[in-house]
Order: structure tokens, then sequence, then C-alpha cells
């Protein structure tokens, strides 16, 4: 009887007049007190709008609510349709009735105000708290996310904290006034996968505490197992489907559904790595990427005078080899030095020492051997020239004078990447993101590279569009017979194209060996904490642990040199660091 | 605070600079102060005598021992002698620069009291009629020149009103405050409102760039109303290019301004520095231009200080 939300029909749109575009086609949901409901899809599906709608923040970003009704009740047990609630109403209830967390906690607080403030605000606001009780309520609100040393922390500034910190703050804020609903827009994608872990952990405790219904918006078929009770999949701004959890996952009836379940990379502990090609093989072929103790190190000053006080080892040690036709991925988590790696190897930072060699398939070393690919697609192009334009950027670059057969390749190589042959005259913004990406993998075949280093390369893409460029890569790979160096945080995208996998942490080489081996066996304790914080279809309302080991800081003293690295082998291809404690141990 | 000490570090080094560049910019014009000042008179002196009030004003060394002398002069306060008013710079100086100084105050008031509230209004009102009409009465603002706008001023009051703006002696803010302010509101306004209408422009940009952040969406989900937003959330995180904008033009007026100067008859920093060069006057020249200079440096600081207290991010450096 007592629903907490009760949406009927709701369309919203943007703009007026001629320019008006309507982005939801009458959604329909049913939400219960303390109930979660997931509601799943891809960008421009309009799951977004339709949260911002429930709380009319929509109104603020130039969006309107075309009809429908959205009845609400409030704590008091008053039914308000929100769809026309008046805006001096709606400030009453947002906040007070319903929280909202978003999607980049770096950006979602306001820079030049502390966090503790922010959060009195919330206090203050709804409750009409004084300043003095609202800084208690909000050292209790800290506590309650699990913010160490809260205290402390109230005077820090945004940019202070971590990411996942200021997401908890969020959270904090969100429930101050402990509103009867919570909605969370795509909460944890802008986060690590361990903090991932732990926020999506806080935010079941907090519903388990709270009993707070919940709106949780996400594009992650692996969250939404881990944490609804219903869910609701939007293609287009329409409903396609939506039910109890279990229905959905065992029995979708939508090919959406289905294609979400199934043609999306999911994590599954390295049973769907790819066939490895066979160790002896391994040993005979020449490596196409040969890396030996490379290191990265930035100075680090301070002072007035800038004395130099110690440097930031960012990459410490690193040595791998890639074959030709072989994929390596290199996992961590931000500040780990992957992408470093990535932009040393093509000579965007310069390496402090190290060394490192790419051979052609034929063992002669070229001119342009190593292209990169970068993460986002839409920051990657030059907006200001067309196809053919970017597609003969890097034979320019390579000294060469673009002919009639550089033409030839472009169009061949459009085909290949699967583009419309009439692309070359387009420019990058009449190209979806996809199709983007397809475009920075033809520019970086353009001048025929032996390897290719992918940095995050699909993390950018919507998932369903994500399995389809993953595909391209292998297809590309097998036939041109390039090496890959795929970074990525993502391990089901990992596990869907690598056939070995280096783990870093710190900096360092943590695990290093064939895919299915490191995923499935994971050897180094980072590593397997890394591998149980990915989110899996599999683990249905799984509570995640709440853990806060910190990271550990990259800045070494002056004239610090690491203790030489010791390895311990682990089976056929599988290598893991012995820790500087046990490697102590085992020495003496 | 390491931050703005680096910044004091180069104080004396672009005094140094700016003291080479006058002293030589100067002499390279043509023509001397001796002949300057006395004008066809000087044609009836004997050269010996020439030589003798060249001596006196410390002219007859080479360039490189002038340079020296004056610089020494410099450091013990001393600005040499002005030629054409035969009193030492400094005085000459300090006696103009109340008159600038609260021309250029009063002006930044002027504009930063209407302007910023004014490009806040616009930016809430994005592309309705009110933001038009202010963005069209700022275009005009920037586009007309200020003596026009002065000299409008001075015509519609005294044909429309009958009223004459208070020329004649300058009376000091000392001896009489208030004749003082009214000899200064017309000259102010007219300063003022041709920056009124950059102030506008920069503001009204700058918040419509902050309103769109995520952090004013967050602070609207936690019930805040729209006019909290906007000057609790949004105003602190747009003032930066505002601060830059009036900085900077805060220092041009406290090097005077010549056109107003003009209008409305006021011995400020500005004529003087013209009548200088015209005269070359070169003490006076150079004086006066390091002393422009050194306001100059003193503003750009402060506003740095502005920024420090206005971003956290500045004032504790990187994540910690």
């Amino acid at each position: 009887m007592n629903r907490l939300l009760s949406v009927r029909g709701l369309k919203v749109g943007f703009g007026r007049g001629n320019a008006a575009k309507t982005v939801v086609h009458g959604v329909d949901f049913d939400l219960e007190p303390g109930e979660t409901l997931a509601i799943v899809g891809e960008s421009g599906s309009g799951k977004s709008v339709t949260a911002l709608s429930i709380n009319r923040l929509i109104d603020d970003g130039g969006g309107r609510i075309l009809g429908g009704r959205m009845e609400f009740t409030t704590a008091r047990g008053e039914v308000i349709d929100l769809a026309c609630a008046t805006d001096r109403r709606m400030e009453t209830i947002r906040g007070s009735e319903i929280g909202m967390i978003f999607q980049e906690p770096m950006t979602s607080l306001n820079p030049v105000i502390p966090i503790g403030r922010q959060i009195e605000e919330a206090f203050r606001l709804q409750r009409g708290l004084g300043r003095a009780a609202a800084r208690l309520e909000t050292l209790n609100a800290l506590e309650r996310v699990r913010i160490p040393d809260a205290e402390r922390r109230l005077g820090y500034y945004p940019h202070q904290l971590s990411g996942g910190m200021l997401q908890r703050v969020m959270i904090a804020m969100a429930l101050a006034a402990n509103p009867r609903l919570l909605i969370a827009d795509e909460p944890t994608t802008a986060l690590d996968v361990s903090v991932q872990a732990q926020i999506m952990a806080l935010l079941a405790e907090l519903r388990r505490e709270t009993g707070t219904g919940m709106i949780f918006i996400t594009h992650d078929m692996g969250l939404v197992a881990g944490i609804a009770d219903r869910v609701l999949v939007m293609i287009a701004g329409r409903v396609v489907e939506q039910g109890r959890l279990d229905d959905i996952f065992d029995r979708p009836r939508h090919p959406y559904t289905q294609h979400l379940l199934q043609a999306v990379p999911h994590f599954s502990h390295g049973r769907k790595v790819r066939r490895h090609m066979s160790p002896a093989g391994r040993e005979m072929a020449r490596p196409a990427l040969k890396v030996e103790g490379l290191t990265v190190r930035f100075p680090a000053t301070a002072g007035l005078l800038r004395r130099p006080v110690g440097a930031i080892h960012a990459v410490e040690g690193i040595g791998f080899d890639v074959m030709p036709g072989e994929t390596l991925a290199v996992v961590g988590e931000s500040g780990s030095g992957k992408s470093t790696t990535a932009r040393a190897l093509l000579g965007l930072v310069k390496p402090s020492s190290g060394t490192f060699s790419v051979m052609s398939a034929e063992g002669l070393a070229r001119r342009k051997p190593m292209q990169m690919v970068f993460q986002n697609p839409y920051a990657s192009l030059n907006p200001r020239l067309d196809v053919e334009g970017l597609l003969a950027e890097p034979v320019l670059a390579g000294g060469v004078r673009p002919d009639a057969s550089t033409r030839q390749r472009m169009v061949a190589l459009l085909e290949r990447v699967g583009l419309p042959a009439d692309s070359l005259r387009r420019f990058p913004h009449e190209f979806s993101g996809g199709q983007r990406q397809r475009l920075c993998i033809a520019r970086a075949l353009m001048v025929d590279p032996s390897v290719l280093v992918l940095d995050e390369a699909v993390s950018a893409l919507d998932v369903s569009v994500q399995a389809r460029v993953l595909d391209l890569l292998i297809d590309l790979q097998n036939e041109l017979k390039l090496a890959y160096l795929f970074v990525s945080h993502d391990m089901a995208v990992v596990e869907r194209i690598a056939h070995r996998i280096a783990v870093l942490y710190a900096g360092r080489i943590v695990e290093i060996g064939r895919a299915d081996a490191v995923l499935s066996n994971p050897r180094h304790d980072y590593t397997r904490r890394l591998i149980a914080a990915v989110p899996t279809t599999e683990r249905r309302r799984d509570v995640f642990r709440l853990e806060t080991a910190a990271v550990p800081s990259l800045l070494r003293p002056r004239g610090y040199e690491p203790p030489e690295a010791v390895w311990q082998v682990c089976g056929e291809d599988h290598q893991v660091l012995v820790e500087r404690a046990a490697a102590a141990k085992e020495i003496r | 605070m390491t931050y703005l000490l680096r910044r004091l570090i180069t104080f004396p080094l672009v005094m140094l600079g700016v003291s080479v560049l006058v002293f030589v910019a100067i002499r390279l014009v043509p023509g001397d102060s001796i002949t300057a000042m006395l004008g066809t008179e000087a044609g009836l002196l004997t050269p010996e005598q020439k030589q003798a009030l060249a001596a006196y004003f410390g002219l007859d060394h080479s360039w490189p021992v002038q340079y020296g002398r004056w610089l020494l002069g410099v450091l013990s306060a001393d600005l040499g002698l002005s030629v054409t008013y035969g009193k030492p710079v400094l005085d000459v100086i300090l006696e103009r620069f109340p008159l600038t100084l609260q021309l250029a105050c009063l002006s930044m008031l002027i504009a930063i009291g209407i302007g910023l509230p004014l490009g806040v209004f616009a930016a809430t009102r994005k592309e309705r009629g009110s933001d038009l009409a202010v963005r069209i009465f700022a275009m005009i603002g920037q586009s007309t020149p200020s003596f026009v706008i002065g000299l409008m001023i001075i015509y519609v009051l005294s044909a429309g009103f009958g009223v004459l703006p208070a020329m004649g002696q300058f009376i000091p803010f000392s001896e009489d405050p208030l004749g003082n302010l009214g000899q200064l509101i017309l000259p102010s306004l007219t300063l003022g409102l041709s920056f009124t209408a950059s102030v506008t422009r920069i503001s009204r940009s700058a918040m419509l760039d902050v309103l769109s952040d995520d952090y004013v969406r967050t602070a609207r989900s936690k019930g805040a109303t729209r006019r909290r937003v906007i000057w609790r959330h949004a105003l602190p995180n747009a003032l930066i290019p505002v601060v830059t904008l009036s900085g900077v033009e805060f220092g041009y007026l406290l090097g005077g301004a010549v056109l107003v100067e003009q209008i409305f008859a006021l011995p400020g920093l500005g004529r003087m520095v013209l009548d200088a060069i015209l005269q070359r006057d070169y003490a006076l020249v150079q004086g006066s231009v390091l002393f422009v200079a050194l306001n100059f440096m003193i503003v750009n600081l402060l506003v740095d200080l502005a920024y420090v207290m206005l971003d956290p991010r500045i004032r504790l450096g990187g994540r910690s």
C-alpha cells in the first residue's frame, strides 16, 4: 500500500518549440520503501535523465517534464506528485526526502569550501540545525561513512582527498537528513575497482542500517548483480524490460538484455581467456617488444628554493617481452604507473633508466614500429582535420609525403576497421564514440606498426560498443601479427583480450604470467585483492567487505635505490614478486 | 606562503629592468631638457651657460655614470631633481598621487559595485530578454571611449540640468572631504563606466561557466535555493577572472588617466607624466615610471594574495 515512489508514463524533453526533443518516452516503475532498483542502459538511453527528473534537477539542466506522474510518499505519509510540485516544494524535498550522489566525486564537491562545511550545510538546510549542532552531526556522518580521522578531515578541501574519500563525503551529505530515497547516478564509474568495491559495500551497509530506498543507475551488470532487488533496462528513452533481479538475470526476454548479459565482457576468473600460443613457440620467436629495467622517476622539490627532496618512483625496474601476435595486458589502479609505462615506451616521458627494443616481425628494426591508441576518442582526434588529414598525420610525421598508395591504404584500413567508404571527407564530430575509436585504430595502423600500445582504449566506450571494438582488435591482431600492450583497469576487458597479464602495483610489476594462470590462481596479495574486488554477474547481492588499505606513497628520499626484485616462479610462465620482508627472510 | 615569497624575490629584478629601459628610452628621444625647459630663450644662452645648467641637473656625464648616480639616489629614496618644477621628483609625484589613487579606487568601486551584480544577474537569466539587455549595455559601454562618455556626462548635466561639474581649483580630501568627492564623482563615473562594462562581461561569462559545474548541481540536490547556490556556491568560484581583470585595470589607473584628467582639469599623475615627456624632464619621467611600475607590482602581489585567499588549491598546493 505505502509505495515509496510510483512513476507512470514519465516523459522528459529538452529545448522548446521546433528544437524540442523528447528523450524519455513514458517510463513506468514502482519502488517500495527500502528497495533497490537498478536502472541499466548505455549513454543516451535516458537513464540519468530519468533519475534527474525524479528530484527535478532536470529543470536546472534545461530539461522539462512533458507528461506523466511521479507519486512520492513522504516520511509524514503525504503523497506528492513530483512531476508538478512547485520549485519551492521541491527545495524542501531535495536533500530531506531524496538524496543524490553523482558520478564524478572529484567535480561534484565545491573546490573552495571545506568538506566539513559542505556537509554541515546539508544539516543546516534540512534540519535547521545551528552551527555547533551541525558540526557534531557532520562528524557523526563522516564516521558513518567510515572516514578515518574525521575530526581533522572536516577542514580539508576536496582537492586534498582521493576520489574514494570524496565519494564517501558525497554519500554522507546525501544521507544527512535520512532521506527515504537515495538516487545514485553511476556512483563508482570514475573510481578504481577496489575503491568501487568499498563504495558498493558502504552503500549496501548503509542501506541495511537506514532502510533507505535506492535507485542505482549503472551500465555495469556486475554491479547490478551485487546490489539490486529489481532491474529496469532502458534503450533510447524506453523501458524494454523490468523485473526481479533473478528473473532478469536468469531469464532475460528482451534481446538487448540478453546481449548485455552475454556479449558484453563480464569477469569470470580466467575461464574466458584467449587461447595462448604454446610456450615453446614463445621461446622460439623473437619478441616484438622487449623491455628491461624500465624506470621513470620524477624529481620532487620542496620549499622556497625548490630544493630536490627526492623522487617520485612512478615506474620502477619494469621488464617484460611481448611476442608478435600476443597481447600483454598491464593492469593496476590509478597511480600504479601503468600509463606512465606506456608513455615511456612511446617517448612521451623520458625514462630515467632501462632499455627497450622494438623488432618488426622480420627482425629488422624499423622507423616507426610502435603506435598508440588513447583512452578518450573524443579528445584524441583533432576536430579541425577531416579523416583523410587525420590518417595522413602519422605518415607525415614519419617524413613521407602521402601519395596515391597512401590513399589506397587509407581506404583499405577504413574498410578493415568497419567504417563507411565515404568517411575520408568527413570530420570527427560526425562519428559516434565507437566509430571514433575505430578511426584512432586505423590511424595507428597507417604506418604498419608491429607494436600497438592501447592505453585504456575501450574504457570510454559503452559496454556493447566495447565488445565490438575488442573483437575488431582481436581480428586485426590475428591477421597482422600485431603485438599489443593493453593498459587497462577493467579486468573483464583484460580477460577478453589478454594472453598474458602483468599486474602493476606502486610502480612495480608484482605478478606476471599467462592470463588464465594469473586470473584463476593469483599469487600476490595485491592481485588477489584486485580480483576479489571485480564485480561479476555470478555474485548476486553479495556483501563486499570493507577495506581501507591505503596505496603506499611513491615518494622516495634522494639517492634511494630499491633492492633488487626477487621473483618466485609459481607455474609455467607465471611469476610473482617476493615482497621485501619475505625476500629478506629467504636470503637469510 | 612560499608562493608569495617567490613572487617577492622577483621585485628588485623587475625594478632594475624597468629602470634601465626607461633610462635609455627617454634619452633616445631627440631633443634635450635644457632646450625644452627654456624654449626659444635657449638660443640666447652661451654654450658655457648651457654647460653650467646641465652640470647643475647632473646631465653632463656619460650615460652609465648618470645611470649609476641615479640608481644610487633611488636606493636612498632620492629620485633626483625635476627640471621643469625645480623640485625633488619624489615631492612632485607625491603631490599628484593622492588624486590618482582616489580616482582609481572610486572608479574601481563603481565598476565592481555595478558590474559584478549585473554580470551575475545576466548569467542567471541566460538567453532571456534581461540578459540580452545587459549584454547590449556592456557592449556599448566597452566600445565607447571614456572621453566620449565624459563629455556626454558633462553635456547632459550642463544642458539638461544646468549643473556644471565642480571644476577649477582641486580640493584635497584632507581639506574638504565632501567638496573633494563632489569634484571626483564625475571623473570616477567616466572612468568607471567603461570598466563596468568589462567587469559585467567577464563576471557573466565566469558565472556561466561555473553554473554548469557539477558542484552547483550537488548543492541543488541538497535542497539549497537557487539564490543560495548562486551567491554561496557559484560566485566564490567565479571571482578569479574578475580579480585578475580588476588588478590589471587598477594597475593602469594608478599610472594616471590622461584623457579624463584633461577633460575635468584634474592634476593627476597622467598629465604630469605627459608633460614631463614633452619637456624632456628626464628625472621626472624616470622617477614616475619607476613609481608606476612599483605600484603595478604591488597591485599584482595583492591580486596573487586574493587568488590565494579565494582558491584553496593555490593556497595548499596539490593533493597532500
